[in-house]
C-alpha cells in the first residue's frame, strides 16, 4: 500500500514537472505566443467576417446568429489546435532539442508524461480560447444577452478529455516519422472538424460523414457550446451533448495511450528515439 | 527522495548475453537489407567496476549504452542491469541508470537550474529538494553560480557538459552510462570531466561503462578495456593484459592488432555496415 502511494506521488511529481517545464517554456517564447495569437485572431476574422458577407450578398440570415456560430467554431477549432500541437510536440520537441532519450530513459510512465502535456495544454488552451473569443466578440459588438458562459466552458473541459485521447494518438506519429510525423497532427484535426459541424449543421454532410460525426466529440462539443452561448441552454439541458462526450473520453484515454505505447515500441525496437535535426 | 529499485546484493552491474540489435537500411545498390549494429555481444561489468568500450564510429558503442538505458529493443540475446532485465524490467533499470552523451542535449532557451528542474521531477524529486540540490550540484561539477539562469544556448559546450554531468548526478545513478562524455571538449574541460567520474566511482560507489574515442582516457579510468568493432566485442580484459595479448606497445597498437586497423583510421559507417550484411 505504501509502495503504491509512493509510486502515485512519484508520477504526480513527473506528471507536474511536465506542465512546469512547459510554463518554462511558454515564458521563454512569450512574445512569439503573442504574435501567433495575432494571426489566431486575424484567422477567426476572416471566418466570421462570413456572416456578414451573406448578408451583404442578399442573404437572408440573422447575422448576429450566424457570426456567433461561426466565431464558436473558429475558437472551438483554435482550442483543438492548441491541445493537438502540445500533445504532438511533447515528443517533436524533445527530438529537436535532442532530450527525448533522457526523458524516454527516466522512470515515469508514459500515461504521467502524456498527462502533464495533456493538463498544460488544456489550461493554455483554455486561457487563448477565452481571450480570442473576447477579442473577436468585441471586435463584432455582440451581445451575449442569454449566454450560459459555465454551461460552455463545462462542455469545453469535459470535451477536452476527448480531444486528448485523440491527441495522444496523434503525438505517436513523430515517433513513427521523426521528419513529417508533427504535421499529420494537423490532418488529424482537419478531419475531425470537417466531420463535426465546424462552421455548418452536422445535416449538410454527405451520409457517411454523419455517421463519422457521431463518433466524434467535437460535434457534441459544438453543439453543446453553441447551444449554451446562443441559447443559454442549463447544463441540465445539455446532458444529450456531454454523456457522449464522457463516454468518448473513457474509450479514447486508454486507446490513445495504448496507440502511443505500440509506437514507443516500434520506435525503439527500429531506433526512431534517437536525436535527429 | 529518489526511490531506487531494491539491488540484489549478488548480482552484477550489468550482465549481457548474445547481445543483438539489427536495423533495416535501404538503398539503391543493395536494396532492404538488415545489418547488424551489435552481434552477439556478451559481457559482464561487477558492481563498482569502471569499464571502458572502444571503437570507432559505427563500432556499436552507442547501441549498446542504448541497450542497456531502455531505449532500443534487443533482437536477440539478453540484458539485466542489477539483476533487472532491460525489457521485462524497464522501469525498475531506469531507476538505476543514467547516462552522458556526447551531446549536451537540453531545451536550449531554457537555463541549466530549469532544466535541471525538469530532469529531477521525472525521479519523483520535490520542488524542495531541488530547491537544495541542484546548487549543490552544478557547484559541485563548478559551475559558476552566476551563471545558472542564463540560457543553455549562451554556454560553452564544456559548460552544458558540466549541467549534463549534474543531471546525471542529481538522480543518483547506480549505473552510469557514459557516451564519449569528453568528445569535442577543451583540455581543461576534458580533465574536470575525468576528474567527476573519478568521484563518482570513489564515493558514490558508481559503476561505470565508459564508451570512448579516446585510448588515454579508457586507459587511465578503467580497470577494464574492451575493444568494440563492427558490432563485435573482440575482447574485454585489463589495458595491461590487452597489450600483452596483442604484443603491444600502446593501446592504440592493441586495437590495431584487434581489429586489423588504425584506431585513427575513422571508417565510414555505411561501408562498415554493409560488411555487416545479413539478409
Amino acid at each position: 500500500m505504501r509502495a503504491a502511494a509512493l509510486s502515485l506521488r512519484h508520477e504526480l511529481i513527473g506528471l507536474a514537472g511536465v506542465v512546469e517545464r512547459n510554463v518554462y517554456l511558454t515564458r521563454r517564447y512569450i512574445y512569439w505566443d503573442l504574435a501567433f495569437f495575432v494571426w489566431t485572431v486575424a484567422n477567426t476574422l476572416t471566418i466570421v467576417f462570413i456572416a456578414k458577407g451573406i448578408e451583404a450578398g442578399g442573404g437572408q440570415i440573422d447575422v448576429e446568429r450566424a457570426t456567433t456560430t461561426l466565431l464558436i467554431g473558429a475558437v472551438v477549432w483554435a482550442y483543438l489546435g492548441i491541445i493537438f500541437e502540445f500533445l504532438t510536440e511533447t515528443v517533436a520537441w524533445e527530438r529537436w532539442e535532442g532530450t527525448i532519450e533522457y526523458t524516454f530513459m527516466a522512470p515515469l510512465s508514459r500515461a504521467m508524461h502524456l498527462g502533464g502535456s495533456g493538463v498544460f495544454a488544456v489550461l493554455y488552451g483554455l486561457v487563448r480560447a477565452i481571450l480570442l473569443f473576447i477579442v473577436v466578440a468585441a471586435f463584432f459588438g455582440l451581445a451575449f444577452d442569454e449566454a450560459n458562459f459555465a454551461a460552455a466552458l463545462v462542455i469545453l473541459v469535459v470535451a477536452s478529455v476527448s480531444f486528448f485521447g485523440i491527441g495522444m494518438m496523434t503525438a505517436v506519429l513523430p515517433l513513427i516519422s521523426p521528419e513529417k510525423g508533427a504535421q499529420l497532427g494537423f490532418v488529424a484535426q482537419g478531419m475531425l472538424l470537417v466531420v463535426s459541424g465546424v462552421y455548418y449543421p452536422v445535416d449538410v454532410l454527405p451520409d457517411w460523414m454523419q455517421w463519422l460525426a457521431k463518433i466524434s466529440p467535437a460535434t457534441y462539443a459544438l453543439d453543446g457550446i453553441r447551444a449554451a452561448i446562443l441559447d443559454g441552454a442549463s447544463l441540465g439541458s445539455l446532458w444529450h451533448d456531454i454523456w457522449p462526450l464522457l463516454v468518448i473520453g473513457a474509450a479514447s484515454i486508454p486507446l490513445g495511450l495504448g496507440i502511443f505505447n505500440r509506437g514507443e515500441i516500434y520506435a525503439k525496437r527500429h531506433g526512431k528515439l534517437k536525436r535527429s535535426g | 527522495m529518489i526511490e531506487l529499485a531494491p539491488i540484489p546484493p549478488e548480482a552484477l552491474a550489468v550482465e549481457a548475453h548474445a547481445l543483438r540489435k539489427e536495423f533495416v537500411r535501404k538503398d539503391r545498390r543493395h536494396g532492404r537489407r538488415r545489418v547488424a549494429a551489435l552481434a552477439d555481444v556478451s559481457l559482464e561489468v561487477a558492481r563498482g567496476e569502471c569499464v571502458a568500450i572502444l571503437g570507432q564510429n559505427g563500432s556499436g558503442k552507442s547501441t549498446l549504452v542504448r541497450l542497456l538505458s531502455t531505449l532500443l529493443l534487443p533482437d536477440g540475446g539478453s540484458a539485466s542491469v542489477f539483476g533487472y532485465d532491460v525489457v521485462r524490467r524497464d522501469k525498475a533499470v531506469r531507476r538505476l541508470v543514467n547516462r552522458v552523451s556526447v551531446e549536451a542535449s537540453f531545451f536550449k532557451k531554457m537555463s541549466p537550474s530549469e532544466n535541471l528542474h525538469y530532469a529531477a521531477r521525472f525521479y519523483g524529486m520535490t520542488p524542495s529538494e531541488t530547491g537544495v540540490r541542484i546548487p549543490e550540484i552544478l557547484a559541485r561539477v563548478g559551475f559558476p553560480p552566476d551563471r545558472r539562469t542564463e540560457p543553455m544556448e549562451n554556454l560553452s559546450r564544456g559548460m552544458q557538459q558540466k549541467v549534463a554531468l549534474a543531471r546525471a548526478l542529481l538522480t543518483s545513478p547506480v549505473l552510469l552510462l557514459l557516451d564519449e562524455p569528453t568528445t569535442g571538449l577543451d583540455p581543461r574541460s576534458k580533465l574536470e570531466v575525468q576528474e567527476f567520474i573519478r568521484e563518482m566511482r570513489a564515493v558514490h560507489d558508481s559503476t561505470i561503462l565508459l564508451c570512448t574515442h579516446d585510448l588515454g582516457e579508457a586507459e587511465s579510468l578503467a580497470g577494464r578495456v574492451g575493444i568494440l568493432d563492427r558490432g563485435e566485442l573482440l575482447a574485454l580484459e585489463p589495458a595491461a593484459d590487452l597489450k600483452a595479448r596483442y604484443g603491444a606497445a600502446s593501446l592504440e597498437e592493441a586495437f590495431f592488432a584487434a581489429t586489423g586497423r588504425g584506431f585513427s583510421d575513422e571508417e565510414d559507417e555505411l561501408d562498415a555496415e554493409e560488411r555487416k550484411v545479413l539478409a
